[in-house]
């Protein structure tokens, strides 16, 4: 197995869990198994706090400063990128005050465009790699999409786990993958996507987290957006308590991307609540919480000038993508 | 039957995007008749209704103004068969809530569907009164076509509870336009079961969209939300009508005003089926 190539002092415990195959199927069967019935009680018992006046304005703001603004399809054209690239810089033109977005999220030949658009204004470029959305392609194809992506200037990766080998239990197979994409993309950020629609259990989701922290992702992140169910409330909670307890045992904090099916500020905002709750504070800024979206940047525009105007707002006062 | 039957007391709910909602705020409120007498408890909307209203009429708006002129046509005229067959019930409502005498309720729900029937009639008939072919000194075809404006709120008349209510609803919704409804506060239920009436006909959720409860609580939440293209104020107190026509400019809607004492058992005429309506003019080159 190939040595992760951050985290150099692992504690002992997690040292050895990356020592070899058998060790590290060993360590991930010895996590704690997920209490689906409570997790999911949790979740929803979270989702009914109500965020009023000035917290939801944070929340709003908050919120929008975390869009990985995105667009993920085949009929992307350049013309689409520098449209969306202006709406990352200044989303609402209206409100110069609106904060800019966290990231734009392309296809890799459409990062050149992004990267001229975005120059000097510290919004990130992130490329989706290694054969987006399936993932299914050899290692060698897998390292050169992540070069290529990474040379025209993306400074995030979000790369797919191989499902079929994390299904299969080869566990080490799909380790190595990260821990030599991760090495590929050099200074750029990794977000390891687990596709939770298709891990079908929270034990596995549990796991497929463990696996891309120990392989050295900067982020792990719940779905492609193209397979349903996408992002879910239980499933952030998951994925939020496995970085949590990294941070308690390695001190490094890792961040956490739901993306797929958030379309609505509400939404956001159960997220943004269970951020605090199950993570803890310090998670909710955008170099460690993002969200994975391209309609809710819309609602959350229209949700902000109710607040600041005191009457309803329509998507006719937004721009249209 | 037996004397001491307890009768069963009804607490109805609001009509948004096809479904029976309770409302968000879990109000409700007492409707009494004419006399003073317990009729049912009605659901007292908040203005979190009115925008889930909105977006249900929002939603809405694409299927039903793009459908054919002659499909609208075909489905009002189903409600009107679904109507008849309440005929009944609406005369029994109207005569507890606006206190006249059976025979009186009875004519006053027969001119309801006849007025629904008529409009029902002109869905497919308005764009060849209202459109035009314009003459052109150029090598153009000029042609203009009636528009459907977008999401109507309409405040309901006050007094008339189902002829007044249809008078306003029914040219909203011939014209391709979608409702958001403020029925009249103190007799809401005959609108409440023409809501049930909708549901259960052809009409697609969400074209009109019933809210009962206090209108000047609702209407200044409609008068200002800007996803709302046309305010109706036939039935907002007289106190208010200037105060929610502002609102109304505020994002530049159409707004009907309301006539004083206007009465609708005479001949409806074309005004409300024009109020809208936005005309769109074409120039289209010939000889290419």
């Amino acid at each position: 197995m190939a040595a992760p190539s951050t985290s150099p002092s692992l504690p002992p415990a997690l040292a050895d869990a990356v020592r070899d195959d058998a060790s590290l199927r060993r360590f991930l069967h010895g996590l704690p198994g997920v209490d689906q019935v409570g997790v999911e009680q949790r979740a929803a018992g979270l989702g009914t706090r109500s965020i009023k006046k000035a917290s939801k304005q944070w929340a709003i703001d908050t919120a929008i400063s975390m869009v990985d603004l995105t667009t993920l399809e085949g009929a992307d054209t350049h013309g689409k990128v520098r449209s969306l690239a202006a709406k990352a810089r200044r989303p609402d033109p209206d409100h110069p005050d609106v904060p800019r977005v966290a990231a734009v999220c392309v296809y890799p030949d459409m990062v050149e465009t992004a990267v001229e658009e975005l120059r000097g204004t510290g919004i990130d470029i992130a490329s989706v790699a290694t054969a987006f959305p399936s993932g299914r392609s050899s290692l060698k194809v897998k390292l050169e999409d992540t070069a290529y992506a990474v040379d025209a200037g993306a400074t995030e990766i979000d790369m797919v786990i191989d499902r079929g080998a994390f299904l299969s239990g080869r566990y080490g197979q799909v380790f190595d993958e990260i821990v030599q994409v991760k090495h590929a993309c050099g200074d750029a950020h990794l977000k390891v996507i687990l596709e939770t629609g298709e891990l079908a259990t929270y034990d596995n989701v549990r796991r497929a987290s463990w696996l891309g922290l120990l392989a050295g992702g900067d982020f792990i992140k719940t779905s492609t957006g193209k397979v349903s169910p996408a992002a879910t409330l239980p499933v952030t909670h998951v994925m939020l308590q496995a970085v949590r307890d990294w941070h308690t045992q390695t001190g490094e904090l890792r961040g956490v991307k739901p993306a797929g099916g958030i379309r609505t500020t509400k939404d956001a905002i159960k997220y943004l609540v269970a951020v605090h709750e199950v993570a803890g504070p310090e998670w909710l800024t955008p170099t460690l919480f993002r969200f994975g979206a391209s309609t809710l940047l819309n609602d959350l525009l229209m949700q902000r000038r109710t607040q600041l105007a005191g009457h309803y707002s329509g998507p006719d006062y937004v721009t249209v993508d | 039957m037996s004397e001491n039957r307890i009768a069963v007391t009804k607490t109805y709910k609001l009509y948004i995007g096809g479904a029976f909602p309770r409302s968000e705020s879990g109000r409700s409120y007492p409707v009494v008749d004419a006399n003073g007498g317990f009729l049912a408890n009605a659901a007292q909307g908040s203005r979190k209704d009115a925008r889930d209203a909105v977006a249900a009429a929002r939603k809405a708006f694409a299927g039903w103004s793009g459908a054919t002129a002659y499909n609208r046509g075909q489905v009002l005229f189903r409600v009107a068969e679904v109507l008849e067959g309440r005929r009944e019930q609406f005369a029994a409502e109207v005569a507890a809530c606006e206190g006249v005498p059976a025979k009186k309720a009875q004519s006053l729900v027969d001119a309801a569907i006849d007025r629904w029937v008529w409009y029902a009639g002109w869905t497919d008939k308005v764009a060849t009164v209202l459109g035009a072919s314009n003459p052109v000194a150029g090598p153009y075809f000029s042609f203009s076509v009636p528009e459907p404006t977008g999401v109507v709120a309409v405040l309901a008349p006050q007094e008339s509870s189902l002829l007044g209510l249809i008078s306003v609803v029914a040219p909203v919704i011939a014209t391709g336009n979608t409702a958001v409804v403020v029925t009249s506060q103190d007799r809401p239920l005959p609108a409440v079961t023409l809501s049930e009436v909708l549901a259960t006909s052809d009409l697609p959720g969400g074209v009109v969209n019933v809210l009962t409860g206090r209108t000047a609580e609702i209407a200044p939440w409609l008068a200002s939300h800007a996803d709302v293209n046309a305010l109706d104020l036939t039935g907002a107190p007289e106190s208010a009508r200037a105060d929610l026509e502002r609102a109304a400019a505020g994002t530049v809607k159409r707004v009907l005003r309301a006539r004083p004492a206007e009465d609708f058992t005479g001949e409806p005429g074309l005004a409300r089926l024009r109020a809208f309506l936005e005309t769109k003019t074409v120039w289209h080159p010939i000889g290419v």
